[in-house]
């Protein structure tokens, strides 16, 4: 029987002995690697988002260049795929999704959620977008437009969803805090509360 | 069976919205995988297509870290990075 | 030379995973269908190569919008499917 039939809990001791072993990736290291994917998470999108919503200039920045626009708020990008920005406007809506895998921007956004990997989401997407938005009850304005983008190479893309209207004059930190990852791919809509 | 958009078979399934928080399995695969990446001993592209040389049947038994870990492993077999008989030797006493 | 933006393209209606072992990121939704070019977006390592660790030449990279409805029969009109197509399964629809 194969190793790779091994139960996998052992098989990643095991992996994980023989990378140590030969100076490829020793225990320190994967645990620095863990705290540094885990400092990326969607309040460094949502900072992006509300920065966008009162900064024009940092807006059209982040439309031209989003790598550029997340590094100049110190978010690290090095060695990372280039980040496209989705930009809504009132007649026009974007989902993000990955039919072949789960490209997704995590410099931006953190580790994909469970249902942005799932096969239920893949699928439905590109064909019945407007009946899998409905499983967060998002349901598009009369005249909005839908435009599915499928990540299927080497950008990664995130959604600059419509400020809601009810949020005039309010602060760039009370902005980010209502900006949630399902707004940031498209599957809900920012909502002043 | 990875280039799954439109589908028939999964229109009719619903998505399970709820958060589901990684395990420390799961964020060491990912972290292993980043650390390959980096340092140019397997690339993404070769996750990708260990991925989906996954038989059907296991793909679906399998989580998605789990995917992940077999894929890698496969990967640095093939390569030769490790050697089949090295990762038996470190397999945990208590493994069958 | 990259396509400028505007050009009708078709993707090319190839499917080598018959043929063997190989590592494609044009989804199988799109082979056949007709769309226009939006934008190049760089170029980047064939990853057809890169899966196999084989050396990748650079291939252009372009966003191309699809009518939704229109390759799945189903679907609101207006909808769009917008993806990332490398060059070498494109080609352009003469008029």
């Amino acid at each position: 029987m194969s190793v790779l039939a091994a139960d996998s809990v052992n098989l990643l001791a095991a992996l994980r002995a023989v990378l140590a072993a030969k100076g490829i990736a020793g225990p320190e290291e994967i645990a620095g690697q863990i705290r540094s994917t885990d400092e990326a998470s969607p309040a460094q999108g949502a900072r992006m988002v509300a920065k966008a919503w009162t900064d024009p200039a940092f807006r059209a920045l982040m439309l031209e260049d989003g790598t550029r626009a997340a590094e100049s708020l110190g978010i690290p990008m090095r060695g990372l795929p280039p980040l496209g920005v989705l930009e809504d406007r009132p007649e026009a809506h974007h989902l993000v999704v990955c039919t072949l895998c789960s490209c997704y921007p995590r410099a931006v956004l953190g580790y994909p959620p469970f249902w942005y990997k799932s096969a239920s989401y893949r699928a439905r997407a590109v064909r019945d977008p407007r009946g899998l938005l409905l499983e967060w009850g998002t349901v598009l304005p009369a005249g909005v437009k839908l435009t599915v983008v499928d990540s299927t190479a080497d950008y990664r893309w995130m959604v600059l969803p419509l400020r809601p209207a009810a949020t005039a004059g309010w602060s760039e930190a009370k902005l980010a805090a209502i900006v949630r990852e399902g707004d940031m791919i498209g599957v809900t809509i920012p909502l002043a509360s | 069976m990875h280039d799954l958009g439109g589908v028939s078979k999964f229109m009719c399934v619903a998505v399970d919205t709820e958060p589901h928080a990684l395990t420390g399995f799961d964020k060491e695969v990912d972290a292993i995988r980043q650390i390959l990446g980096a340092k140019q001993v397997m690339s993404v592209d070769e996750l990708r297509r260990a991925i989906e040389a996954i038989p059907e049947a296991d793909y679906h038994r399998l989580s998605y870290y789990q995917r992940w870990l077999r894929a890698i492993t496969d990967t640095l077999l093939r390569k030769g990075v490790l050697t089949e008989a090295e990762l038996r030797v470190a397999l945990p006493a208590d493994a069958p | 030379m990259s396509l400028a933006p505007g050009t009708k393209v078709r993707v090319k209606d190839d499917w080598p995973e018959i043929r063997g072992p190989c590592h494609i990121r044009t989804p199988h939704y799109v082979r056949g269908e007709c769309g226009t070019l939006v934008r190049h977006l760089g170029d980047f390592a064939n990853p057809e190569d890169l899966a196999f660790a084989r050396p990748a030449p650079l291939r252009p990279l372009y966003h191309v919008r699809f009518d939704q409805p229109g390759i799945w029969g189903e679907g609101a009109a207006g909808d769009a499917l917008l993806v990332e197509v490398f060059g070498h399964w494109l080609e352009v629809v003469t008029p």
